[in-house]
């Protein structure tokens, strides 16, 4: 396994992001370790985000089930799901523990349905293990620019 | 016919005027005759845990901060500074000794009293401090859920609940003997009207339609739990719009049934427990940690929803926002209360298994009512077994909400 470096961390992520706009779920889900968590915060600045409330705190069993509900088709807000197009950038390495390579950036998503197009801006945090297949995803935590402000159903993922 | 009559028309018992959802006038006159006419639920006293601790909240479209002044009473002040309007707090819960006016400095204390002006000789005689406090509502609160009113002269909280009082006392139970507390909230706004949500949480029919997806994430033994037509549930019109919804009747009260087996989802965190409780602490936990098993709907914002807090707030005829709070054991187990957060996060909030499927249908129902405009919303289900049983399915809840609806715009 090969040490992760900013360029290959970008490239992981673009691609991450290209397959939550496509909704390939399946290979989305295989990005990620067994352990990690997809975590989606009501407060910005929760020291343990376990102990507190969050849009989404998802272990794996969750992000499977999540995906899941997503592909159903019995999900009202799912099927049809929105439009979405994602940009990621502004990418800086940031410290962090033994072996997990900490990327923050921005993320803008715009969403089209019903005649309405909104936008979600955030900050997200990845934490990128090296792994066989080249990089997994231990951690992403999505910090929305205001997610401790009222939000919208939302059909797709972050 | 004069207007009262005009309103009292529109909302007929089995049914109301599509109108109801979508003529603006109609939506301020609810604001004037019911949001500034009733009590409104503003907080809940957890989320003021000591002296001097604040939040914002609204009465109808008025904002408003709650206090707890520094000898512990609780306070609910307009958020308007008494000099030229402007807010006085915007931050949106904390702790302050003063509330600062930050376009002239006008500071006023936690109960609402003017105890400072910059430069007040420029007013010489003219101002006394005494004649502009913030203005301040009435309070009343009942197991720890806060209300208020503009109206000095309606009847007491607690006559106002009446027979509610007994459904919010078992809803507390789920605090398994720690008390309650808010522990944290989930907030989303949904382009409709906000009967439209009222009338969703005393209404089990679209639970099986619209949560199928739901449904199908839990494992055996929990999706027969949410079989919630089919376990003999009922509901109740308990007056003044305000109904109670059995889904579960064996969550009705959680004091019960204590040797009853633990469910397969619950046997980790029994276990966990049981590392620091007693067998009988342990049952007493875990059976609240999921909630109880019915919604009681408080007539006009707030309901105590199985495990949660719903609160509303009307914004505009075709806008509303929803709270929903999450609730923990205060002082109880770390792990029983991190249970509770993710079974909240699983079905509730903006990307929760449950609410977004809500919303969208809410939102269906504000695009479908911009159609005929001489149609009416039925509410006639179950409507033969009278007001106060049957099935759970019934609109019983629905219709009691609109018959105080009636009742208020009619006055």
């Amino acid at each position: 396994m090969t040490a992760i470096s900013l360029p290959s961390a970008m490239e992981f992520i673009w691609l991450e992001a290209d397959l939550l706009d496509s909704h390939d779920y399946a290979a989305w889900l295989a990005l990620w370790t067994a352990t990690g968590h997809y975590i989606i915060p009501t407060e910005r600045d929760a020291e343990d985000y376990a102990a507190v409330l969050n849009v989404v705190y998802d272990d794996q069993e969750m992000r499977e089930a999540r995906v899941k509900r997503l592909q159903s088709g019995l999900s009202m807000s799912a099927s049809p799901a929105a439009r979405t197009v994602r940009t990621v950038s502004r990418f800086r390495a940031m410290d962090g523990a033994a072996g997990v390579f900490v990327v923050r950036c921005a993320q803008h998503i715009v969403e089209y349905k019903y005649d309405r197009t909104r936008m979600l801006a955030a900050d997200v945090l990845f934490w990128l293990v090296p792994a066989a297949s080249g990089i997994s995803l231990q951690r992403k935590v999505v910090t929305l620019i205001n997610g401790d402000d009222a939000l919208h159903g939302i059909g797709y993922l972050l | 016919m004069d207007q009262q009559s005009a309103y009292a028309a529109l909302a007929r018992e089995d049914r109301v005027h599509t109108s109801l959802y979508t003529d603006p006038a109609i939506f301020d006159a609810e604001m004037d005759r019911i949001f500034a006419n009733t009590w409104v639920w503003v907080a809940h006293a957890s989320e003021l845990p000591t002296p001097n601790s604040y939040k914002m909240s609204h009465v109808g479209l008025q904002p408003v901060v709650v206090t707890r002044d520094k000898e512990s009473q609780l306070h609910v002040l307009l958020n308007r500074c008494r000099h030229r309007a402007a807010s006085v707090c915007e931050q949106k819960r904390g702790r302050a000794q003063m509330f600062v006016c930050r376009y002239h400095g006008w500071s006023y204390d936690m109960t609402g009293r003017l105890r400072a002006v910059p430069y007040a000789a420029g007013y010489g005689t003219e101002l006394n401090k005494e004649d502009y406090p913030l203005v301040s509502l009435r309070v009343e609160t009942y197991a720890g859920l806060v209300f208020a009113t503009m109206r000095d002269d309606i009847q007491p909280l607690a006559e106002y609940l009446g027979p509610a009082r007994a459904w919010i006392d078992l809803f507390m139970k789920q605090g398994a003997g720690f008390g309650i507390k808010v522990a944290g909230e989930h907030r989303f706004r949904f382009p409709g009207n906000w009967k439209i949500q009222l009338e969703n949480t005393t209404d089990a029919y679209h639970f099986p339609i619209v949560h199928r997806s739901f449904l199908t994430s839990l494992d055996e033994e929990t999706e027969g739990q949410f079989d919630v037509l089919g376990q003999g549930g009922w509901i109740e019109d308990l007056g003044n719009g305000h109904s109670v919804m059995v889904m579960i009747p064996d969550l009705v009260d959680l004091e019960a049934n204590l040797d009853a087996p633990i469910p397969e989802r619950f046997q980790d965190l029994a276990a966990e427990l049981a590392k620091t409780h007693a067998p009988q602490e342990v049952r007493r936990i875990v059976r609240a940690v999921g909630g109880t098993g019915f919604n009681i709907n408080l007539f006009p914002n707030v309901a105590c929803s199985m495990a949660f807090f719903r609160v509303l707030r009307p914004i505009a005829v075709n806008e509303t926002e929803i709270a929903h709070m999450a609730l923990g054991m205060a002082g109880g187990p770390e792990a029983a209360n991190q249970a509770r957060l993710r079974l909240h996060e699983h079905f509730q909030g903006p990307m929760g298994f449950g609410s977004p499927d809500d919303a969208e249908g809410w939102e269906r129902v504000q695009r479908g009512a911009a159609a005929g405009d001489d149609l009416w919303i039925l509410l006639n289900r179950g409507l033969a077994q009278g007001s106060n049983t049957g099935d759970v399915s019934a609109e019983t809840g629905m219709r009691a909400a609109y018959r105080m609806w009636r009742r208020m715009m009619a006055q």
